[in-house]
C-alpha cells in the first residue's frame, strides 16, 4: 500500500478528493429539498384560490398521514407497493428505457395474483401460495413487457410510445378479467375471489402494517447493489448512458434490453401481487390506483438511487395516505396529490438547470 | 338486432366515427408539428384535458361553441406555453416535463371541476350542425358525413392546409431544418428555438381544440380524465405518419371507426364491456406498430434540445 | 460593396472588410483566442494555419455570430460592430462553410438554399435557380438543385454550401477545414475556386491544418498557435519565397522547431515476416446510409505497420468494426496468428489479442460521465480480477487503473473525474492503455491522431511505433497521408469499400497512394 501512496504523489491523482464533498451533498440536499418547499407553496396558492387554507390541509395530512399511529401504519403498508415500483423503474431509467407502462404491468400483475391465490391456497400451503401467486404476477407482467422491449431491442422502436400503449391495454384488460373470466360467482359486484386475511403476507409485530414493506425495502436495496456494484448493473448502466459505447465494448445491447425490460416489469409485477397478497385480498372491477405514473416522479427526484428513493417513496405514501383522509375530511379531492408532485418535478427540473448554469458560471 | 344493418344504423355508426376521430386528428396533427420541428410533446395529454375544460367552461357560461372552441385553444396554447419555455428555452428534459405536465393538468382539472360543480356533471344542449347542401341529402352518406359541426370540416381542411405549409411554404422547410439539422436552420439565420416554440404552441391549440370538441361535442359534458389517452394517440399517429398529414387523417379515422364501431355493438345489445371498446383503438396501433414500427423515421433532432456552437 | 478593381492595389492598401482587434475567448478551463488582431481584407486569400486546438474554430464561430468574443472587439468596414448572431453575421455579409457541413439532409438542395427566408413567404424556387446559374456558372461549379442533400458527395454538399455563401452576397467567405473530406482533386479545384472568388474582390478565409495548402493557395497567412497568433506573412513575403522555404519559415512559427521533427522513421522489423493477421475476402453489405465493403483482403505481419489510407467514409470504419467484430459480415474471413476469428464476438476477438483503437472516442469509445477507472475496463465488465462472481472489486479496478495512469501518462484530477471532463489527448491515452492492455497481438488503429495537439500526436505515434516494434502487428488506418508515409511498411488504399492497391513504403510512394485514392492506376 505504501507504493500506492507514492505514485500517487507522483502523478496528481486523488488531489481534488475529500475536500468538496461535504459542500456537494450539502448543495446537492438544497437542489433536492428547496424544490420540495417552494412546491409546497405554489401547491399552497391552488389551495388558497380554492378557499382551503394551506396550512390547514398540510396540517391535517401530515396528522393522519404521518403522526397518527393508524396513518402512520397506513402509510407505510402503502410503501410496499411502491417500493418496487421503484425499484423496477430504476432498473429500467438507469439503463436509459423509460419503461412507462407501470400501471398496466401493475394491474395485471395484481389482477393474476387475485386471482390464482384465493384458488391455489386450497390445494397448497399458505407459503406457497404467496410464492406461487408472487411468481405467477411477475411473470404475466415481464411477457407484457415483452412487445415493447423486442420492439426496441431489434426494430428501435420507441419505447416511450409502446409501453404506454401497453399499459392502456393492460388497465383494460385486466379489468376485462375481473369482469368476465376471474369473477367471484360469489359477489354480485364484479370482483375477484377474496383472499381469507389470515392467508395474506403476515403483519409486522403487533401493527397493521404489512410485511409486505420488508420485501419492497429489500427488494430495492438489492436493487440499488445490484446496479452499482455488479458487472450486470454496469452493463446496464453503460448500456443506458451510451449505447454505442455498449456495442463497441461487445455487450449484447440486444439481449440487455430486453433483460431490462422483464426485469424492470418483473418488479412492478411484483409490486402488484405485493400489494393484492398483503393488502387487498382481491381486486375489484376498476380497480386502478395508477401508482405506475406517480412513482416515476419519485424515481426522478431520488436521482435513481435506490436510498434516496425509500425516502421519497415514504413522502410520497404520507401524502396519498394524508391526501385520502383529506379528501373525505376537508372535501379537497386526492387529485391533488398528483397536482403537487408534478409541481414538485417541474420545479425539480428548473432547480437542476439552475444549479448547472450556476456551476458554468462559477467555471468560467 | 334486426337494425344492425340498418341505413339509420349504418349512418350513426359513420358519424360516430367521424365524431370519435376529430379529437385524435387536431392532436395529431399538432404534434405532428412538434415532431416535424424536433421537440416530443409528451404533455400533449396535458394540453388537451386543459382544453377539454376550458373549452366546456367557455361553452357552459357563454353558451357558444364558437366561444368554448376559443377558450380550449387558448388554454391548449397556455400550457404550451410553459412547455415551451422550459422544453424549448430552457432545454429540460422534454419526457419529464412532459409527464408532469400531463399529471398536473389531469390533476388540476379534476380538482377545479370538483369545487365548481362538485359531483354534477351539467350537460351542454347538442351542438349544432352545419348539412352541407345537396351532399347531405345523400341516403346513409349525407347523415353520416356531411352533417356535422362546422368545426369538423375545419379540422379536414387543417390537413389540406398543412400539407400546403410542409411542401409549399418556407415556415415547412424551417420546421423541418429544426427537427433534422437544427444548426443548419441557426446558420441559415433563422432562430431555432423561436422556431420550435412557435410548432410547440400550434400543437397546444391544436390540442385545446381536439380537447374542447371532444367535451363539448362529443361528449357535451366535462368529466374528470375525460380525454383517456387522446393525446397519447395523437402522439402515435404522429410517429406512424411521419410528416404526412394525410396519414394522421386516415390514422384518425381507423381509430375513430373501431370506436364508433365497439360503441354501436353495445346499442345494438352485443354484449361487451366497455373496456374492451377501450382496448380496440390501442390494439390497432400495436398492431400497426409491430407490423410498421420498423424504425419509424423520427426527425435526427427530435428530444434534444437546441443550444447554439454545442457540438 | 468595396470596389471590384481592389486587386489591382498594393496589397497592404486593399479594403479591410473584417478586423479583429484583440479579440478573447474563453471557455472553462481554456483560452480558446487570447487577443487576437486580424485583418481580412477584400481580394486576398487569407490563410489561419494551426494545429487543433490552435483556436481557429473558436475564431470563426466569433466571425459567424455563433460566440461573442470575452474581450476585444470586431470591426466591419473599419466601425466596431458586435456581430450578434448567425443571421446578423449574414446581414454583415460574412458567410461561412462549416467543416461538419450545415445542410438538411432531407431536403433538396434548392429546398436547403431557399431556408432561412422569411416565414410568411413562399420559397421562390424558380428566382432562386436563375440566381444560382448566374452565380455558379462562372465559377465552373454544377448543381442540380432537385437532388436531395443527402445524396450527394460531400465534394458536392460543400460546393452547395459555397453557392448558399455567394447567394447571401457575401463580401467574406470563410472555409472552415474545407479540404478534410475531399479528394486531391477536389482539393485543387477548390484551391481555383478560391483564386477565381478574389479575383471578383471578396475575400476567403481559409481554415487548415495542413501546411502545404496554406502555402498553395493563401495570398496571406496567419498563424495561431493555443489560442495566439504567433506570426503572419504576407504577400509580398509568400511570393518571394520558394515553396520549400515557405513551409519552414510556417513550420518553425506554427512549431518553434524545424521541419524535419515530423520526420519519417518507420520501425524496424524482424526478419520473420509470418503473417499475424490475415483477412480474406471480407464482405459486408452495405447499410442505408453506410458504405459497404467488398472482397477485401489483406495480411499484416509481426511487428509490421500496415497503412489503410483513403478518403473518409470509404468503408473504412466498416473495415474496423468488422474485423473487431462489432459489426456483422457477410462473407469472408480472419484469422490471428492462425487462430480463426470468424463468428467471434467483440470480447471473444478481444481475448485472442485482437483489440480496436477506436475514432470516436467520446461517441463510443468511452462513457463521459463515468469515472476514468472504470473507461479502462469498459472492455473487460465482469472479468476477473476486477469483478469476481460479477460483483466489483473497487480496491482491484482502482489499483490498476492508477498503474495504467503513471505507465501511460494519463493527466487526470482523480481516478473518479469522468473522463468526458479530460482533454481529448488523454482521452486518448485512456483507450490506448485500454487496448495495449496484456495479451495485444494485433492492434487497429483509426484516425488516432484525429484532433489531437502535437505533443500528443507526436507521442501517440511514438506509441504506435512502439507497439510495432515490440512485434505486434498494426493496422493503421488514417486520412493523413503525410502520417501513413512517416510510419508505415506498406499503405494500402481503399477506395468505395474496396481495397484498390497496395503500395510499399518508400521513394514516391505518396505520389502513387494519391493517385488511386482519386482512381488513376498506381
Amino acid at each position: 500500500m505504501s507504493g500506492d501512496a507514492t505514485s500517487a504523489s507522483a502523478t496528481p491523482l486523488d488531489a481534488s478528493g475529500g475536500g468538496g464533498s461535504a459542500r456537494d451533498i450539502g448543495r446537492r440536499l438544497l437542489i433536492t429539498l428547496g424544490p420540495i418547499v417552494v412546491s409546497l407553496v405554489l401547491a399552497g396558492c391552488v389551495l388558497l384560490v380554492l378557499g382551503i387554507n394551506p396550512l390547514a390541509y398540510y396540517g391535517y395530512v401530515v396528522d393522519r398521514g404521518l403522526l397518527s399511529p393508524l396513518g402512520l401504519q397506513q402509510t407505510l403498508t402503502r410503501m410496499a407497493p411502491l417500493l418496487f415500483l421503484a425499484a423496477g423503474l430504476i432498473v429500467a431509467f438507469r439503463a436509459g428505457m423509460w419503461n412507462l407502462g407501470g400501471d398496466g404491468q401493475f394491474l395485471l400483475g395484481a389482477v393474476t395474483a387475485a386471482a390464482s391465490a384465493p384458488l391455489l391456497v386450497q390445494v397448497l400451503p399458505g407459503w406457497l401460495t404467496l410464492v406461487a401467486a408472487f411468481v405467477i404476477a411477475t411473470v404475466v407482467a415481464m411477457i407484457w413487457s415483452l412487445i415493447p422491449a423486442l420492439l426496441r431491442a431489434y426494430q428501435g422502436v420507441n419505447e416511450i410510445i409502446t409501453t404506454l400503449m401497453m399499459s392502456f391495454l393492460g388497465v383494460s384488460l385486466a379489468n376485462v378479467l375481473v369482469k368476465l373470466v376471474f369473477l367471484d360467482p360469489a359477489t354480485t359486484v364484479p370482483q375477484t375471489r377474496t383472499l381469507p386475511v389470515e392467508d395474506r403476507l403476515p403483519r409486522l409485530f403487533e401493527t397493521t402494517v404489512t410485511s409486505g414493506l420488508l420485501f419492497g425495502l429489500v427488494t430495492i436495496i438489492a436493487v440499488h447493489l445490484m446496479m452499482t456494484r455488479t458487472a450486470f448493473g454496469l452493463k446496464l448502466r453503460v448500456v443506458g448512458a451510451n449505447p454505442r459505447a455498449a456495442v463497441h465494448a461487445g455487450l449484447n445491447v440486444p439481449l440487455l434490453t430486453v433483460t431490462v425490460f422483464a426485469l424492470s416489469a418483473g418488479l412492478i409485477g411484483m409490486g402488484g401481487a405485493v400489494d393484492i397478497v398483503g393488502i387487498q385480498g382481491n381486486v375489484r372491477a376498476d380497480w386502478n390506483p395508477a401508482y405506475g405514473l406517480a412513482v416515476i416522479p419519485v424515481v426522478f427526484l431520488a436521482r435513481m438511487n435506490g436510498f434516496a428513493a425509500i425516502g421519497f417513496v415514504f413522502l410520497l405514501s404520507v401524502l396519498s395516505i394524508g391526501g385520502e383522509s383529506a379528501a373525505r375530511r376537508l372535501g379537497v379531492p386526492q387529485n391533488f396529490t398528483m397536482v403537487l408532485v408534478s409541481i414538485v418535478l417541474i420545479t425539480l427540473a428548473v432547480a437542476e438547470y439552475l444549479d448547472h448554469r450556476f456551476n458554468q458560471a462559477r467555471r468560467a | 338486432m334486426g337494425g344492425f344493418l340498418s341505413e339509420t344504423f349504418l349512418a350513426a355508426l359513420l358519424f360516430g366515427a367521424i365524431t370519435a376521430a376529430i379529437p385524435l386528428l387536431l392532436a395529431g396533427l399538432g404534434e405532428q408539428m412538434s415532431e416535424k420541428a424536433g421537440v416530443l410533446n409528451i404533455g400533449i395529454e396535458g394540453m388537451m384535458i386543459a382544453g377539454a375544460y376550458a373549452g366546456f367552461l367557455g361553452a357552459y357560461y357563454s353558451g357558444s361553441f364558437w366561444l368554448g372552441f376559443a377558450t380550449g385553444a387558448a388554454a391548449g396554447i397556455l400550457v404550451a406555453a410553459l412547455m415551451a419555455l422550459l422544453c424549448v428555452r430552457l432545454g429540460l428534459n422534454q419526457i419529464v416535463i412532459g409527464i408532469a405536465l400531463t399529471l398536473g393538468l389531469e390533476g388540476l382539472t379534476a380538482l377545479l371541476h370538483h369545487f365548481q360543480f362538485s359531483r354534477s356533471y351539467p350537460r351542454l344542449p347538442a351542438a349544432q350542425v352545419t348539412p352541407i347542401p345537396l351532399l347531405a341529402e345523400i341516403p346513409v352518406f349525407g347523415p353520416a358525413l356531411f352533417r356535422h359541426h362546422l368545426i369538423v370540416y375545419l379540422a379536414v381542411a387543417a390537413v389540406f392546409a398543412m400539407i400546403w405549409v410542409y411542401r409549399r411554404t418556407q415556415l415547412g422547410l424551417n420546421l423541418q431544418a429544426a427537427g433534422d439539422k437544427p444548426a443548419a436552420l441557426d446558420v441559415a439565420g433563422i432562430d431555432v428555438v423561436r422556431t420550435r416554440t412557435a410548432a410547440v404552441l400550434f400543437t397546444g391549440g391544436m390540442a385545446g381544440l381536439g380537447g374542447a370538441y371532444l367535451a363539448n361535442v362529443g361528449a357535451g359534458l366535462f368529466i374528470p380524465f375525460i380525454t383517456n389517452g387522446a393525446g397519447f394517440l395523437g402522439i402515435v399517429l404522429a410517429m406512424l405518419a411521419r410528416g404526412r398529414p394525410l396519414w394522421v387523417l386516415a390514422g384518425a379515422l381507423i381509430f375513430g371507426g373501431c370506436l364508433s364501431l365497439t360503441t354501436a355493438a353495445q346499442v345494438a345489445g352485443i354484449n361487451v364491456p366497455t373496456d374492451v371498446i377501450q382496448m380496440v383503438p390501442f390494439l390497432a396501433v400495436m398492431a400497426m406498430l409491430v407490423l410498421f414500427g420498423r424504425r419509424a423515421s423520427l426527425p435526427a433532432a427530435l428530444g434534444i434540445p437546441y443550444e447554439r456552437g454545442a457540438r | 460593396m468595396p470596389g471590384m478593381q481592389t486587386t489591382t492595389k498594393p496589397p497592404e492598401m486593399r479594403q479591410a472588410i473584417v478586423t479583429l482587434d484583440g479579440v478573447t475567448k474563453r471557455f472553462p478551463g481554456i483560452i480558446a483566442n487570447d487577443r487576437v488582431d486580424l485583418v481580412i481584407r477584400a481580394g486576398e486569400v487569407h490563410v489561419l494555419l494551426g494545429e487543433n486546438g490552435a483556436g481557429k474554430s473558436t475564431l470563426i464561430g466569433m466571425l459567424s455570430g455563433l460566440q461573442q468574443p470575452d474581450e476585444g472587439r470586431i470591426l466591419i468596414d473599419g466601425k466596431a460592430m458586435p456581430i450578434r448572431s448567425p443571421s446578423h453575421a449574414l446581414s454583415l455579409g460574412i458567410g461561412t462553410v462549416f467543416q461538419h457541413n450545415m445542410l438538411v439532409p432531407s431536403l433538396t438542395v434548392a429546398e436547403n438554399l431557399a431556408l432561412g427566408g422569411k416565414w410568411w413567404q413562399k420559397p421562390r424556387l424558380g428566382e432562386l435557380a436563375a440566381r444560382v446559374d448566374e452565380i455558379a456558372r462562372p465559377l465552373g461549379i454544377n448543381i442540380n438543385l432537385d437532388a436531395v442533400v443527402s445524396d450527394l458527395s460531400l465534394g458536392e454538399q460543400q460546393q452547395v454550401e459555397i453557392v448558399r455563401a455567394l447567394l447571401r452576397n457575401s463580401r467574406l467567405l470563410i472555409l472552415d477545414e474545407a479540404t478534410s473530406m475531399l479528394t486531391p482533386q477536389g482539393i485543387a479545384e477548390l484551391g481555383a475556386l478560391m483564386r477565381r472568388l478574389v479575383e471578383r474582390g471578396l475575400a476567403v478565409v481559409f481554415i487548415t491544418h495542413k501546411l502545404g495548402e496554406a502555402a498553395e493557395f493563401g495570398d496571406r497567412v496567419s498563424v495561431l498557435k493555443l489560442g495566439r497568433k504567433v506570426g503572419e506573412i504576407g504577400p509580398d513575403r509568400l511570393r518571394s519565397l520558394e515553396h520549400d522555404e515557405l513551409v519552414d519559415e510556417i513550420v518553425s512559427k506554427m512549431f518553434g522547431r524545424n521541419a524535419g521533427d515530423g520526420a519519417i522513421s518507420i520501425p524496424d522489423r524482424p526478419a520473420n515476416d509470418e503473417a499475424l493477421l490475415a483477412v480474406r475476402d471480407l464482405r459486408v453489405l452495405p447499410g442505408k446510409d453506410t458504405s459497404g465493403l467488398e472482397a477485401i483482403s489483406f495480411m499484416v505481419g509481426r511487428g509490421e505497420i500496415l497503412g489503410v489510407a483513403g478518403i473518409d467514409g470509404n468503408g473504412q470504419k466498416q473495415l474496423a468494426e468488422a474485423l473487431a467484430g462489432q459489426r456483422r459480415t457477410d462473407g469472408g474471413s480472419v484469422t490471428l496468428a492462425g487462430r480463426s476469428l470468424d463468428g467471434l464476438d467483440v470480447g471473444k476477438r478481444r481475448e485472442l489479442g485482437l483489440r480496436y483503437l477506436t475514432d470516436d472516442r467520446l461517441g463510443e469509445g468511452t462513457v463521459g460521465t463515468f469515472p476514468v477507472s472504470i473507461n479502462y475496463f469498459l472492455k473487460q465488465i465482469g472479468e476477473p480480477p476486477f469483478w469476481r462472481s460479477g460483483i466489483e472489486h473497487s480496491r482491484e479496478i482502482n489499483t490498476h487503473a492508477r498503474d495504467l495512469t503513471r505507465q501511460f501518462d494519463v493527466r487526470t484530477p482523480s481516478l473518479s473525474t469522468p473522463v468526458g471532463r479530460l482533454s481529448g489527448g488523454n482521452i486518448q491515452k485512456v483507450l490506448i492503455a485500454r487496448e495495449l492492455a496484456e495479451g495485444a497481438r494485433a492492434v487497429i488503429f483509426n484516425k488516432p491522431t484525429y484532433g489531437l495537439d502535437l505533443a500528443n500526436t507526436q507521442a501517440t505515434r511514438q506509441r504506435i511505433r512502439d507497439v510495432a516494434g515490440q512485434g505486434l502487428a498494426v493496422l493503421l488506418i488514417s486520412t493523413d497521408l503525410e502520417e501513413l508515409l512517416s510510419m508505415c511498411h506498406r499503405i494500402a488504399v481503399m477506395s468505395q469499400g474496396r481495397l484498390v492497391g497496395t503500395i510499399a513504403n518508400g521513394a514516391g510512394a505518396g505520389e502513387r497512394v494519391g493517385r488511386l485514392m482519386i482512381g488513376l492506376a498506381a
